[in-house]
């Protein structure tokens, strides 16, 4: 019975799979199902770069896939929490709009001219991100407290906060479009200013290959520590090896990215820099706003499987009636859930309407579709219960992905909407087989 | 033989009313330590509802409850946990989708220095206690989803154990398990009899209540019966104390028992 294949599995179980394959995943302990949606990446990043002639694959489409994900990649991170508590959220594009349009108002009016900070004072950028952070918070704040305590299903909550925050968004400025935005504020959205460079790329890249390192040296030795079985030693080596090859790869195709020709050289001519025969190359590097996703996503990985919080956000999902049992607060867990989401909003906002350089109305339409899209293609389960960030953000930029490879292809974008669509309930659809096939 | 020494729980003169109906009127139990108390009696017979006031879900409108002895007062499912009484529901509480050890500290997490989750301390202890229980597990790393109802009810059980409990109160256990599985955790229920903890278990399956309790007690329209041991009264005795109330001669009648001649 179940018992006996089960005390099999006291060693490590590596040691029972038979071909060297089914031995590398047993050993590495690597996600089987992430690993298929890296499969799908290769194979769509693949074919669109044949089917475009070869323009998919360059640093230049690559970087700016990177920048057009970061907003939507911030917001899936929350939203895997919201799905994985069997709630929804549809406002989180109207969110972002009027977040946008608080933070567009206050860098342009409010902080600079009624309370006398002036134009262009470093503080503002710093000022208009909180603010707009207190604002998303809030609302999300208002929105969990009416589903977790009034009991009115997310659904219609957030339905009725898609209209409300979208017709917000309007009266904060009677529907006027604010720009531009200061001159910091525009780095989060990325651009030839709003990257770290090269050097600092570099520095980013080893920062992270030693913590890959040091992670899986600390999860050994807490193995060790309780007498669990261990990944064999060639195992450990390939993760940090595939890790940190990732990492540096990454790295050098946003550095192959150089700035445009004209910046280079106005930049090279301010600050007194010859220009070689060759033209300047100074590389892009990592975007800020992918910076800020990156670290949304380790942060929220964090929050979901090392603390309480985040185990109370399983278990609810699970089964909330035992949560509750237990001793959780379900609807106080709720609520900061929707808080989260809210705030991530905010910063969703802050790198959309800075990347286009100005708040409008119409900031964030239909990203609450594309951000639940996401989650779901990336393995997050609407039943409840089911979803990993790193999966969320995977499934940003697979979606991403499909957009800027038809835009690529010169598709109309009619046709787009008909192929995400497609490929949502596809990749739903194999979601369901492989769960079916596992269990 | 064990009459002999303090009961781990005495209940006596119990009564509750809900809107003008006795729930419970004057029943008094006890148990002692490493004995199995089986609860029987009909839907509604009140025998959920006292044991809800010695779990701490309900409050008593008269009566006294002591544990080793010591009156106590019980108001609230937590002053229950700090006796010692851990209940485990009819329906399963554990969460589907995490694996044994988050359930078994679902609420009471382990934490590192610097507040995040030990899952290692966790799962360490998890091994300890489940090993005490159901030595063939070893399905740490796997969602509950994924055990059979007799390996999900030994979780359940051995998260009410992991806290020292001395007291089980055991609602149902086997309702929802096949034959085999039932056997599994009458296997642990023996085990946790044989460490000293007390048991009242609550059950229809009058089978069940003679294959592993020591006395039962019988309830019937909120009183008490009659209190018998197993090996001194046939299963057709304790039917009729069931659907008439009929005290027979093996059992001490209670305030419930039927009075004739």
């Amino acid at each position: 019975m179940a018992d006996q294949h089960a005390v099999l599995s006291a060693a490590h179980p590596s040691q029972t799979a038979q071909n060297p394959l089914q031995r590398f995943f047993a050993a590495t302990e690597l996600d089987t199902r992430l690993l298929g949606m890296v499969g799908a990446l290769i194979i769509i990043w693949v074919g669109f770069h044949v089917l475009s002639g070869g323009l998919f694959l360059t640093p230049r489409n690559l970087w700016n896939l990177s920048v057009q994900t970061a907003s939507v990649a911030v917001m899936v991170t929350g939203m895997v929490l919201v799905i994985v508590t069997r709630h929804i959220d549809l406002s989180v594009g109207s969110i972002l709009g009027v977040v946008g349009m608080v933070m567009g108002v206050m860098q342009t009016d409010i902080l600079p001219n009624q309370l006398g900070l002036g134009l262009g004072n470093p503080w503002i950028w710093f000022l208009s991100l909180l603010g707009g952070i207190v604002v998303g918070v809030g609302i999300g704040a208002l929105q969990g407290a009416i589903i977790a305590y009034l009991r009115v299903p997310a659904f219609i909550v957030t339905l009725g906060g898609y209209l409300v925050w979208r017709g917000a968004a309007w009266w904060v400025t009677a529907g006027r479009t604010v720009a531009p935005m200061d001159a910091r504020f525009q780095l989060m959205g990325g651009g030839p200013a709003g990257s770290i460079g090269a050097l600092w790329s570099w520095v980013v890249a080893v920062i992270a290959c030693a913590a890959i390192i040091l992670g899986l040296y600390w999860g050994r030795r807490q193995r060790l520590r309780f007498n669990f079985p261990l990944r064999p030693i060639w195992a450990e080596a390939a993760l940090a090896a595939i890790g940190c090859g990732l990492t540096l790869a990454a790295v050098a195709v946003a550095n192959a990215y150089p700035w445009p020709r004209r910046i280079a050289e106005n930049y090279a001519e301010a600050n007194g820099i010859p220009v070689p025969e060759s033209g300047l190359f100074i590389s892009h590097g990592i975007a800020i706003p992918v910076l800020m996703a990156l670290a949304v996503g380790i942060v929220m990985t964090f929050i979901a499987t090392r603390t309480r919080f985040g185990r109370y956000v399983f278990a609810m999902g699970g089964n909330p009636e035992a949560a509750e049992l237990a001793g959780i607060n379900t609807r106080w867990v709720t609520v900061k859930i929707f808080m989260i989401m809210g705030g991530l909003c905010a910063i969703a906002a802050a790198i959309s309407s800075a990347r286009l350089n100005a708040a409008t109305n119409a900031l964030g339409t239909l990203d609450e579709l594309y951000v639940i899209a996401a989650a779901v293609i990336g393995g997050t389960s609407l039943a409840g219960g089911v979803g990993t960030v790193a999966g969320a953000l995977l499934g940003a930029l697979v979606m991403q992905s499909l957009q800027s490879g038809m835009v690529l292809m010169g598709l109309d974008s009619p046709l787009q909407s008909i192929v995400v669509g497609i490929v949502l309930v596809f990749a739903v659809w194999l979601d369901t087989l492989y769960r079916r096939n596992k269990h | 033989m064990l009459d002999t020494k303090t009961p781990l729980v005495e209940m006596q003169d119990i009564s509750i009313s809900f809107g003008g109906i006795r729930a419970v009127d004057r029943a008094s139990i006890d148990l002692y330590p490493g004995e199995v108390v089986g609860l029987l009696g009909h839907n509604g017979a009140g025998k959920s509802t006292l044991i809800k006031i010695l779990s701490g879900a309900y409050k008593r409108d008269a009566g006294t409850i002591r544990i080793n002895g010591e009156e106590v007062a019980i108001s609230n499912p937590r002053d229950a946990k700090a006796y010692g009484i851990e209940t485990i529901y009819q329906q399963l509480a554990v969460a589907d989708n995490v694996d044994a050890a988050a359930n078994l500290f679902l609420g009471r997490e382990l934490t590192t220095p610097i507040g995040t989750l030990d899952d290692a301390a966790m799962e360490s202890k998890a091994r300890e206690v489940m090993g005490r229980l159901n030595p063939n597990f070893r399905r740490f790393k796997e969602p509950v989803k994924a055990l059979s109802g007799g390996q999900r009810q030994s979780v359940a059980i051995a998260r009410a154990i992991l806290f020292n409990a001395r007291i089980l109160i055991m609602d149902e256990p086997t309702a929802a398990l096949g034959p085999q599985e039932t056997a599994q955790v009458g296997d642990l229920i023996k085990q946790l009899k044989s460490e000293g903890i007390g048991i009242f278990l609550i059950s229809h399956d009058i089978h069940d209540v003679f294959d592993l309790a020591d006395r039962l007690v019988v309830m019937k329209n909120g009183q008490v019966v009659g209190t018998a041991r197993t090996s001194d009264v046939t299963k057709d005795e304790v039917l009729g104390m069931i659907i008439m109330g009929k005290a027979p001669k093996g059992a001490v009648p209670g305030p419930g028992a039927m009075r004739e001649g």
